[in-house]
């Protein structure tokens, strides 16, 4: 390597353990001014606790961090932004009640004599951030209610105005919609040609091949792989991440779909999705395409009876659903995977037996009382055949990793034998390998007879175990495909509008 | 169609950013002065029923009664929008109200200004050991407050000891101090105003001031921020006691006789002014000017209740209802808003 | 299998809490005989467990509220509008029965009211049972307005003072055990105890896996107010005095002894273990220092001074480690100013 091109951050052999569990062994890094770089790994590779090192959040336990080849130590977040190190967080942390410009500018208002705020100045050079990110988002709304991608340009235009001149990204496009993808990844070109370090990490290899010019994977704490993109392949990678070949897809044969389970007839929530009519048969996997934004979460959510509806129908084998009640959903067999895990899906602080038995302890009763080893029973039954990797049922959930956890969410609704399962986002956020279980799983639901609405914003995970899918845009259905028709090229362009109104 | 539902179809036709500022600009206004008009109406309706109730004696008791109240509104301000609260602001007004106004038995000849001083003295003290315990000790401030509410009248009660401060103890130029005024307003209440007008502008154009809403709106996010947390909060803290050390000293002058139960159980009536006056109770939003005006119209809702001639039994009931249904109509304000917000939002996203 | 360390680890800590307020406990017991010499005998420790009876009973269905996630701050005030009403009726000439049954009804319509605003308008419960203890207590003023009623006849004025026959209890808490067990089986063994640990610890969560969190909750407001009206019937046969301002302020009494039981006032947290422990330790505390000619008026200092050393000393080690840290950095690092 040439002086030349000196790394603006170089981390090198770092190490952090928590208790007994090393979550990084010798993580090293190097980010060069202008470059946009991957990190990519498992679940539980310890790409979190890199960023957490450089956030300021865990102090390593060995090793060195150079910034402009001089060390550095980050004790406090404030350190890590004095460095000039940002980090844009998946689900970014700003204050909701308070504006946009705010947010931006928090502990470093600009001050007019006095020491007073300078209210149309922080307004102003908050319009000037965006303009110069080319995004229109206005700075004297405040931050409650934007979408995840505003929020993420609000975090980005915060470290624009502390001249940060490496910029982590942890999992910035698993929550966003392609054409929000596309406009973070124009925000991410004009840093990097402002000559900004950008550490970009992802699980979806094809946007790293898309924006990024080098790559570190990590593999159990440990680098194992860093060099320039140019010349290697997807497959390069994911050998590298998982250190083994990936096992090929077992989608199984399509069975014929059985009788009707769910029926929702022209559903309708005023402002939000408007006459909504599908079917889903037994033993057929549906899958929910669109736009994050385009309603499918909020369709789900008005099937399982968490919001009300205001006009139209569900039913679920033959019984028409009582409105906004997830109790009488489950007992005519639906179950429900939402999409926030941490938030919906699980109770962090139970253990993950509570967990897995939280929806079945009417089953787990005897006299009225819950049978401890009842529960203990039902949960190891159910973590076995999940194959979930855990270290006693009673560890509290929020030591599993992310795709665990997501094992543990659908653990709890197999459990009840569902006839219906909604899936949202059934993958987000989880490892390779794990994913390929859980598609796997689904496959093998759907043969047993169970019916499957999927909503998903992976177009090759629609593609892949979708035996009809259909297109949510606006709040309304525009189109719907069979398994052999659909192609990615469709689906965006029923999901954009693109599609104007051609049948299909 | 369009006629019966104006205010939607007219955002819609605006382009979007600046119909959302112009939209939640305007119920921002509607929550500050949603309260303002309550409280006018209310005037004008006790008025026409009762003209006595607008006399400048009445006006005048009014105000002398909203002072004390309005000025622990701002203290607990400070303190529930950093997603605190401070339950212990009663007892530190009694001790302090007692131990400062007991001086002018003990020390003949006193001047008034030290015994404001010692009354804040108490107060910092009280507010500096709350906001320690919290900051320090990360222990919520209910379970804190709660403890000190205890422990400070404790305090209050093994030093009156059964005695009590009675009115002829007390100058007149300290006795005055509340009554004196220009045509009916106290000049005392214009003081208070204008505190409270000075802690509202600190609170919205001061870096720390922000801080403390930023940190009630967030917790996680403000300590990422790098705002020292602790610090703030212990400064509320800190201040919020000192507030009502003072507001203690002025207990003591308006009431003139202190036993040890005085300012017992006020903790909670003012918070619920504040909480009337739009102050979210899980902090980061609210002003202290809105929590003065809850205080205002709490005080104005018992005393029209009064010159009303509804019997004197019922008056707490009725507060009690109005408080209720003052909290119903803020969530009502909020739901709306939020919404909006979101309408908005998905509008965007396409 | 293996032993599994983990869980009993796990369980040790969940348990350390009431552990450590059984040493208080013992200790306040050691502390009190060594003080007086009364302080063990049967009828002081009769007289220490009537007296705080009704705080026991309305400390469970708190207990049960608190951990859901929500709090109850009208309990004293419908202790106090249970009290008016009680005497009310009773000068206006009512059957006793009849009487009991219109304040169960009463406390189940005042918590309803509380359910029914905290689930249906979504308000947070802190505030509108602020706004329902002024209304509920208002409502006592109502009813009794400046009047003292105190003609009770024979087997209720005495209910306070006699114990339940061929024992030493006394009625409350006699009552208080009832319930305390019935509380404990329905918190740590059923479905619902369960449900209201999710509740409180993710309410998303809870929603999302089928939990009625609405309804549980309005009916733990309307049991809750049943109690506390149940506690109203039982403070004025003690004092053998309906007055309107019975109770008053009596609610943070209440909240008091359920944070001291190692209740997390965020939810999801807390035993009923626990509970009866800090209720025995409250009102062994209070006792000891009746014996010790205590300013009474001033117990309370004594009672928040416990109450933050019971929140202070689980943690004292990372406290300390903070302090030191404080001291070693006096200014935290800040970005530099413009």
């Amino acid at each position: 390597m040439t002086p030349a091109a000196a790394p603006v951050l170089s981390l090198r052999h770092a190490a952090k353990s928590f208790g007994a569990v090393q979550a990084v062994a010798d993580g090293s890094l190097e980010l060069s001014a202008g470059e946009v770089h991957a990190l990519v790994g498992e679940n539980g590779a310890g790409k979190s606790t890199l960023v957490k090192m450089l956030a300021g959040l865990h102090r390593p336990d060995a090793g060195e961090l150079l910034v402009d080849g001089k060390p550095v130590a980050l004790p406090s977040p404030a350190a890590a932004q004095a460095a000039g190190i940002a980090v844009i967080y998946q689900e970014p942390t700003l204050f909701p009640d308070l504006t946009v410009a705010e947010n931006i500018f928090m502990g470093r208002q600009p001050l007019l004599p006095g020491r007073r705020i300078d209210r149309r100045l922080m307004r102003a050079q908050s319009a000037a951030l965006f303009g110069r990110l080319g995004v229109p988002l206005d700075p004297g709304r405040i931050c409650r209610g934007l979408s995840i991608a505003d929020q993420q340009l609000a975090e980005i235009a915060k470290a624009l105005s502390r001249d940060a001149r490496v910029i982590v990204m942890d999992e910035p496009t698993a929550a966003l919609s392609a054409a929000e993808v596309a406009r973070l990844f124009e925000v991410v070109r004009t840093l990097r040609a402002a000559g900004a370090a950008v550490l970009f990490i992802s699980h979806r290899l094809e946007e790293v091949f898309e924006i990024c010019q080098r790559v570190t994977v990590m593999r159990d704490g440990r680098q194992v792989l860093s060099s320039e993109l140019a010349g290697l392949t997807a497959d390069d990678l994911v050998r590298a991440m998982v250190g083994r070949q990936m096992p090929e897809r077992t989608a199984g044969e399509r069975s014929e779909p059985g009788e009707l389970v769910l029926r929702v007839e022209r559903l309708t929530r005023e402002g939000v999705f408007t006459g909504i009519s599908l079917a889903v048969r037994a033993g057929e996997i549906v899958a929910l395409a669109g736009l994050v934004g385009s309603g499918r979460t909020e369709v789900a959510r008005a099937v399982f009876g968490i919001d009300r509806y205001d006009a139209g129908t569900v039913a679920v084998s033959g019984r028409q659903l009582r409105k906004a009640s997830p109790s009488a959903a489950m007992a005519a067999g639906v179950g429900y995977v939402p999409a926030d895990r941490r938030q919906q899906g699980l109770v962090m602080d139970m253990s993950v037996q509570q967990n897995v038995a939280l929806a079945s302890l009417a089953g787990l009763r005897r006299a009225g009382l819950v049978r401890s080893a009842a529960e203990r029973a039902f949960a190891a039954d159910w973590a076995q055949r999940l194959r979930l990797k855990y270290g006693r049922l009673t560890d509290p959930v929020s030591l599993l990793s992310g795709g665990n956890q997501q094992k543990v969410v659908l653990a709890k609704w197999l459990g009840r034998r569902p006839a219906l399962l909604i899936v949202d986002e059934p993958t987000r956020g989880i490892d390779i390998a794990t994913k390929a279980e859980v598609h796997q799983l689904l496959v093998q639901l759907a043969q047993q007879g169970v019916a499957i609405l999927m909503i998903s914003s992976e177009l090759p995970e629609v593609l892949h175990i979708g035996d009809r899918i259909l297109v949510m845009r606006e709040g309304r259905l525009t189109a719907e495909y069979s398994h052999r028709e659909a192609s990615e090229e469709k689906i965006m362009a029923a999901a954009t509008g693109q599609l104007a109104v051609q049948a299909p | 169609m369009r006629a019966t539902v104006p205010a939607a179809a007219g955002t819609a036709g605006e382009p979007a950013a600046s119909g959302s500022r112009r939209l939640t600009d305007r119920v921002f206004r509607i929550r500050e002065s949603g309260i303002i008009a309550v409280l006018v109406v209310f005037v004008a309706v006790t008025a026409s029923i009762q003209p006595r109730f607008l006399s400048s004696g009445n006006i005048q008791f009014i105000l002398v009664n909203t002072t004390v109240f309005a000025l622990l509104a701002l203290a607990e301000t400070m303190v529930v929008v950093s997603r605190n609260v401070d339950l212990s602001i009663g007892s530190v007004l009694g001790l302090s109200a007692y131990v400062s106004a007991g001086l002018f038995g003990q020390v003949p000849g006193i001047s008034i200004p030290v015994v404001f001083l010692t009354g804040l003295g108490i107060g910092l003290a009280c507010g500096a050991a709350n906001g320690l315990m919290v900051s320090i000790g990360r222990v919520p401030s209910l379970v804190v407050t709660l403890a000190t509410l205890y422990i400070v009248r404790g305090i209050d009660i093994l030093v009156v000891g059964g005695n009590e401060v009675i009115a002829q103890t007390l100058p007149d130029g300290f006795t005055q101090i509340p009554r004196a005024g220009l045509g009916g307003v106290p000049y005392l209440a214009i003081v208070i105003a204008a505190v409270i007008g000075a802690g509202a502008y600190y609170l919205r154009s001061f870096r720390s001031g922000r801080e403390l809403y930023a940190i009630g709106s967030n917790p996680d996010a403000a300590r990422l921020a790098g705002i020292s947390v602790g610090r703030r909060v212990f400064t509320a803290f800190t201040v919020s006691g000192a507030i009502a050390g003072v507001a203690g000293v002025l207990w003591a002058a308006q009431y003139q006789t202190i036993d040890s139960t005085a300012g017992t159980g006020y903790e909670l009536q003012v918070i619920a002014a504040v909480v009337v006056g739009g102050v979210a109770i899980f902090g980061g939003s609210g002003s202290a000017v809105g929590a003065a005006v809850g205080a205002l119209l709490l005080q104005t809702i018992s005393s029209a209740l009064n010159v009303l001639g509804i019997p004197p039994l019922w008056i707490q009931a009725i507060a009690g209802l109005l408080l209720l249904l003052a909290i119903t109509l803020d969530r009502a304000i909020s739901v709306r808003l939020l919404t909006s917000l979101r309408v908005r939002s998905s509008g965007v996203g396409t | 299998m293996a032993p599994d360390v983990t869980a009993r680890r796990w369980l040790s800590a969940a348990a350390r809490w009431e552990t450590g307020l059984a040493v208080l406990l013992l200790l306040i017991v050691v502390l009190g005989a060594a003080a007086s010499p009364q302080f063990l005998t049967t009828s002081n420790l009769f007289n220490l467990l009537v007296t705080s009876g009704e705080v026991a009973i309305m400390a469970l269905p708190m207990t049960l509220i608190i951990i859901s996630g929500e709090i109850d701050l009208s309990v004293a005030s419908i202790l106090g509008m249970s009290s008016a009403l009680l005497g009310y009726l009773w000068s206006i000439h009512w059957p006793m029965l009849a009487i009991f049954a219109v304040l169960v009804l009463l406390g189940a319509v005042a918590g309803l009211v509380n359910g029914l605003l905290v689930t249906r308008l979504g308000l947070p419960s802190l505030a509108v049972t602020i706004g329902t203890l002024a209304l509920y207590r208002g409502i006592a003023l109502m009813i009794l307005g400046p009047k003292t009623i105190s003609n009770f006849p024979a087997p209720y004025n005495t209910i306070g003072v006699i114990a339940v026959p061929h024992t030493d209890i006394p009625w409350s808490m006699a009552i208080f055990v009832v319930l305390a067990v019935i509380s404990g089986v329905v918190l740590h063994a059923t479905a619902t105890g369960r449900s209201l640990y999710a509740m409180g610890a993710s309410p998303e969560a809870a929603l999302f896996s089928g939990i009625r969190v609405k309804r549980i909750k309005t009916i733990l407001f309307v049991v809750s107010g049943v109690v506390c009206s149940l506690a109203g019937v039982l403070w004025t046969f003690r004092l053998a005095t309906a007055v309107q301002n019975n109770g008053l302020g009596l609610e943070l009494n209440v909240v008091a002894v359920v944070l001291l039981a190692g209740v997390s006032i965020f939810g999801g947290k807390g035993s009923i273990g626990g509970v009866v422990l800090a209720v025995l330790a409250f009102a062994g505390l209070a006792n000891a220092l009746l014996l010790t000619n205590f300013n009474q008026e001033a117990t309370g200092i004594v009672f928040g001074a416990v109450l933050l050393i019971s929140v202070f000393a689980p943690n004292a080690g990372a406290l300390w480690a903070r302090l030191g840290r404080l001291r070693k950095h006096q200014r935290p690092v800040r970005p530099a100013r413009q």
